[in-house]
């Protein structure tokens, strides 16, 4: 049953993410390119996304999840270095490319050679991003 | 109102109806990092079967929708070594920072978690120098 919602999910998040034009690199590297022909689209996508959202999470507390178990605790408000510098680099590959890892998975079909390229290099950057993360707290420790 | 920023209301709209999906009935983020980086790395091995459920729906429900409705244009680049340079950023990047644009933006954002605002804050604004430095400067994308 799980599974079944997991995919049930995945689908609606894949089905939105072709519907509102995410999965097309130029309406995201419009967005981030302010001083080029900027594209608010994004902003529209990210608002649309944000209102359910906000309504599902008014609704967990006092509550568990239809299928069991808890829901997840809202983390200490913890900024610390990994936070901004990984996202940092994750905000420079995202304007690269033109995609973050939802849209780049939901186009993997759509037939074109670049974005399979990336989401092979992506999950190589995930099987690697530990190895990373030690190294950089070997050589500058985290507070 | 230009048709595109209307479709991107709609898909807006079923994406966070899917983050809403995932918490109340699995009780899980919808993050996208998260849930493909704990396969890659195994820290997911525990509920791999959710995770590759899910993907399994983020992939097949948009190739059957462009069957039927052509948003298959993705102006992807043909330059590999940036495919690859960028590739690694986000792969590393969202794993360091525990989240990319669905799960700290969309999902973090939406109950005003302070660490979802301030990563969105830093990819935006990583993302707008990136394209300063390598669209306007270099010209390489």
């Amino acid at each position: 049953m799980r599974s079944i919602f997991a995919f049930v999910a995945g689908g609606l998040f894949g089905l939105g993410l072709a519907i509102s034009g995410m999965t097309d690199t130029t309406k995201v590297q419009g967005w981030l390119d302010v001083f080029g022909a900027w594209d608010p689209t994004l902003a529209f996508v990210m608002g649309g996304a944000i209102i359910p959202m906000a309504i599902a999470w008014l609704l967990t507390p006092n509550r568990t999840p239809l299928l069991g178990g808890s829901f997840p605790e809202k983390s200490a408000p913890k900024l610390g270095r990994n936070l901004v510098l990984g996202s940092f680099l994750f905000g420079a590959g995202w304007a690269l490319a033109g995609l973050c890892p939802g849209p780049a998975m939901a186009s993997l079909t759509f037939g074109h050679m670049g974005n399979i390229v990336f989401v092979i290099a992506m999950l190589a950057g995930m099987v690697v991003a530990p190895k990373f993360k030690s190294a950089l707290d070997t050589a500058v420790p985290a507070e | 109102m230009p048709i595109e920023w209307i479709y991107g209301l709609i898909g807006g709209f079923i994406i966070g109806t899917a983050g809403a999906v995932f918490l109340l009935a699995n009780g899980r983020i919808m993050g996208a990092s998260g849930i493909i980086g704990g396969l890659v790395d195994g820290t997911g091995r525990g509920n791999a079967a959710e995770r590759i459920a899910f993907l399994a729906g983020l992939i097949v429900l948009p190739f059957i929708l462009v069957q039927f409705w052509d948003r298959s244009e993705t102006h992807v680049s043909e330059n590999w070594a940036v495919l690859i340079a960028a590739g690694l950023l986000v792969g590393i990047g969202t794993r360091i920072a525990n989240g990319c644009t669905s799960g700290h933006g969309v999902c973090g954002i939406s109950r005003l978690s302070l660490r979802g605002i301030v990563a969105t804050v830093f990819y935006i604004l990583a993302g707008g120098l990136t394209m300063v430095v390598f669209r306007h400067l270099l010209g390489v994308i």
